[in-house]
C-alpha cells in the first residue's frame, strides 16, 4: 500500500469511506513510521503496537457493519496527558512514570465514539509546563525541521507528531499557549478553544481554571473535524459548558458572495502586538499574512489592549498558584513514584515528590505555594484574578469594532535546544501573545503564516470571541485556501 | 521583594518538597527573577475591580444526592506503591 504520510484528516477520512486503505493498513503504516523515526525524534512516550491494530480492526469491523462514524478509522496520537483505560499515562514525569490509567478521559471516549483510533502517546513537557518540550523526564523532542532546534511545548511532541507525518492529526492540551506556540514552530494548525467546550475530566490537572483540550493538524478543516469530535458537554466536569454539540466545519462551506470569501470581517490589530519586543522576521510574516486577508475581503482596525502587558506576571501567579495545589496529590501514597528510603510519613511525602518531580515542576510548586501563603494571598493570586478581569474587559472593548483579533503567536521562531532552559524569565516572556486567550478563556488558534529570519515557521495566532470558533476556523481555512505555507514538509 | 534560603526553606517544607542546600541555592536566583516579573503587576491599582475565576463567569452545576459511581477500589489501588486487604499502605503514623 503506497500511502501519503501527510495526508489530512479530511483525506484519509474520505479515502476510508471510499474503502481505498483499511483502519489497519493505516495504523500499520503510521505505526512503522513511528517506530523508525521515534530514536530520532524522540515524539512517543508509549507505543503499543497491539492496542492500536486491535482498535483499527475494530474500526474497520464497524464499517463493514454499516458504521458511519464521522472519523472511523482515523489514527490520531494523544498527548500522554490524557489518560486512556490500560495505557500508560506519564505526564512526561518520573512521577507517573508507572502509572497505568484506570479510567478514559472524557475527550478520549468522545473521539472513540466518532472513530477515531489511539496511535499513542505523545511526548510533553513534565506536567505541561514548558514552551520547549527540553522539561520531559523522557527526554527532548527534536523539531521535525530541524534536529537542533526545539518543537516548542508544552505539546511539543504532539506537534512534532504530525509535522514529521507520524499521525494525520493529534491532541494537545494549552493552559498558556501549549497547543498554539508548537503549532507555530512546527509549521501546523493549533486550536486552543473556548474554555469549557472540551471536558477536563481524565486530563491530568495542571492550572483547572487554565487548562482546555484541543487539535493539532495540518489545516484549519482537520482542526475543525476533530474539534467535533473532541467537545462536548461533560457532567464530569464541573466547568463543562452545557450547551448543543455544534458543526465547526459548518462555516467552511458557506457560499461566498461577491468573489471575496472574507468580506464583512474586521480583523483587529493590537499595537501592543506589534512591538519590537517580537523578532522582525516574525513581525514581517505576520504583516504579509494580514495582506492576504487584506485581499480576501477583510478589513483590518488598529486596537489596543492595554493590560495585556500583565498578562505574562499574572498568568505566573496563577498557573504556578493552581499547579501547587493540584500537584498537592502525588503524595508517594495512593499513585506515583515512591522513595526507596524514608524515616516517616512526611518524610515520604517530601522525598517522593523530591524525586518524582522536575526541576522546573519544583520551582512552580514553590512559587504557587509562596503566593497562596498566609498574607501573600491579596497581593498576588487576587491581584492577578483582578487583572484577568481588566484583560477581558479590553478584549470585550476590542470586539465592538472587530470579529477576530490577529497578531504573532509567539515573538521568535523554533530555537536552539538548550538556549533558555536554563532562565525560566526568557522562556516564560515567549508566552507573551497566547496566555491572555487562557486568562480570558476565549479560543485562539495559531496557523502557518510564513518563515522568520532564521527560516523557522512563523504562526499567526487568531483569537476570537467566545464561543465563535466556526468563524475563526473558517477564516484560517480561506488563508489556507489562498496560500501554501500550510503545505511545507519537512524532508524526513 | 527577594527570597531568602530561609524563605524558600520554609516553602519548600509547606510544599513537601525535601530540598539540599545546593538546590536552595540554585533555585534562590531564578525564583526571584520570576518574582521581580510577577511583581511588575504591583503597578496597576485595581481597586474596585471584581476578580475574575472563570471566563465565562458561570454558575456550578448541582447535582441530586445520589449515587453515582462504582466501586473501583481493587483496579485503582494496582497503581498504588503499596497496599494490602484494600488498604494503602504507609508508614506508621499512631504510636
Amino acid at each position: 500500500m503506497a500511502w501519503d504520510t501527510f495526508a489530512t484528516v479530511a483525506e484519509t477520512r474520505r479515502a476510508l469511506e471510499q474503502k481505498q486503505v483499511s483502519a489497519v493498513e493505516l495504523a500499520t503504516h503510521y505505526l512503522d513510521r513511528a517506530e523508525a523515526l521515534n530514536p530520532t525524534l524522540n515524539t512517543f512516550i508509549t507505543i503499543d503496537r497491539e492496542k492500536t491494530l486491535a482498535e483499527a480492526r475494530l474500526a474497520d469491523q464497524q464499517r463493514a457493519a454499516g458504521s458511519a462514524a464521522p472519523l472511523l478509522g482515523v489514527p490520531i496520537a494523544h498527548k500522554d496527558i490524557y489518560l486512556i483505560d490500560g495505557w500508560r499515562t506519564t505526564c512526561g514525569s518520573r512521577m507517573l512514570e508507572n502509572f497505568v490509567a484506570p479510567y478514559t478521559a472524557t475527550v478520549i471516549e468522545y473521539m472513540r465514539a466518532a472513530g477515531v483510533v489511539t496511535l499513542g502517546k505523545l511526548n510533553m513537557d513534565e506536567f505541561a509546563m514548558g514552551s520547549s518540550n527540553e522539561n520531559s523526564y523522557f527526554g527532548s523532542v527534536k523539531n521535525p525541521w530541524d534536529f537542533s532546534r526545539v518543537p516548542g511545548g508544552s505539546s511539543g511532541g504532539s506537534a512534532a507528531a504530525v509535522a514529521a507525518g507520524l499521525a494525520p492529526g493529534s491532541t494537545g492540551t494549552d493552559t498558556g499557549g501549549s497547543i498554539r506556540q508548537p503549532a507555530m514552530f512546527c509549521n501546523l494548525t493549533g486550536l486552543k478553544p473556548t474554555y469549557g467546550i472540551c471536558s477536563r475530566y481524565g486530563i491530568v490537572a495542571f492550572a483547572s481554571s487554565l487548562d482546555q483540550a484541543g487539535p493539532f493538524a495540518q489545516t484549519a478543516e482537520d482542526c475543525a473535524l476533530l474539534l467535533n469530535a473532541m467537545a462536548g458537554f461533560d457532567p464530569h466536569d464541573a466547568t463543562s459548558l452545557d450547551r448543543p454539540r455544534e458543526d465547526y466545519t459548518r462555516a467552511l462551506s458557506a457560499p461566498v458572495t461577491g468573489g471575496k470569501p472574507l468580506a464583512g470581517v474586521r480583523i483587529g490589530l493590537p499595537r501592543e502586538f506589534f512591538d519590537d519586543g517580537v523578532a522582525p522576521g516574525v513581525t514581517r510574516a505576520v504583516l504579509a499574512a494580514i495582506e492576504v486577508y487584506r485581499s480576501l475581503g477583510a478589513t483590518t482596525v488598529d486596537i489596543s489592549l492595554p493590560n495585556v502587558k500583565y498578562a505574562v506576571p499574572a498568568y505566573y501567579v496563577v498557573a504556578p498558584a493552581e499547579a501547587s495545589s493540584n500537584l498537592s496529590r502525588f503524595d508517594g501514597a495512593r499513585y506515583g513514584h515512591r522513595a526507596e528510603q524514608y524515616d516517616d510519613l512526611l518524610d515520604m511525602y517530601k522525598k517522593s515528590r523530591a524525586e518524582g518531580f522536575g526541576a522546573e515542576v519544583k520551582r512552580r510548586i514553590l512559587i504557587g505555594t509562596y503566593v497562596l501563603s498566609h498574607g501573600y494571598y491579596d497581593a498576588y493570586y487576587l491581584q492577578a484574578g483582578k487583572l484577568r478581569r481588566l484583560i477581558a474587559e479590553d478584549f470585550k472593548r476590542a470586539y465592538e469594532v472587530c470579529d477576530v483579533v490577529m497578531g504573532p503567536t509567539a515573538p521568535e521562531g523554533a530555537y536552539p535546544l538548550g538556549s533558555a532552559s536554563d532562565d525560566p524569565v526568557k522562556m516564560y516572556l515567549g508566552d507573551i501573545f497566547t496566555v491572555s486567550a487562557n486568562l480570558t478563556g476565549q479560543p485562539a488558534l495559531s496557523h502557518p503564516c510564513g518563515l522568520d529570519e532564521h527560516g523557522q515557521a512563523v504562526g499567526l495566532q487568531i483569537i476570537g470571541n467566545y464561543l465563535d470558533e466556526a468563524r475563526m476556523l473558517n477564516v484560517a481555512h480561506q488563508f489556507q485556501q489562498a496560500t501554501a505555507w500550510h503545505r511545507r514538509h519537512p524532508a524526513l | 521583594m527577594s527570597l531568602s534560603t530561609q524563605d524558600i526553606e520554609r516553602i519548600a517544607h509547606l510544599a513537601r518538597l525535601a530540598v539540599t542546600p545546593a538546590e536552595v541555592a540554585a533555585v534562590q536566583g531564578k525564583l526571584n527573577g520570576v518574582f521581580k516579573l510577577i511583581d511588575e503587576m504591583q503597578a496597576v491599582n485595581t481597586e474596585g475591580v471584581t476578580p475574575m475565576s472563570h471566563g465565562l463567569d458561570m454558575v456550578m452545576r448541582l447535582r441530586g444526592d445520589t449515587v453515582t459511581e462504582t466501586n473501583h477500589r481493587d483496579k485503582y489501588q494496582r497503581n498504588a506503591p503499596a497496599a494490602a486487604d484494600g488498604y494503602y499502605l504507609v508508614p506508621k503514623v499512631i504510636e
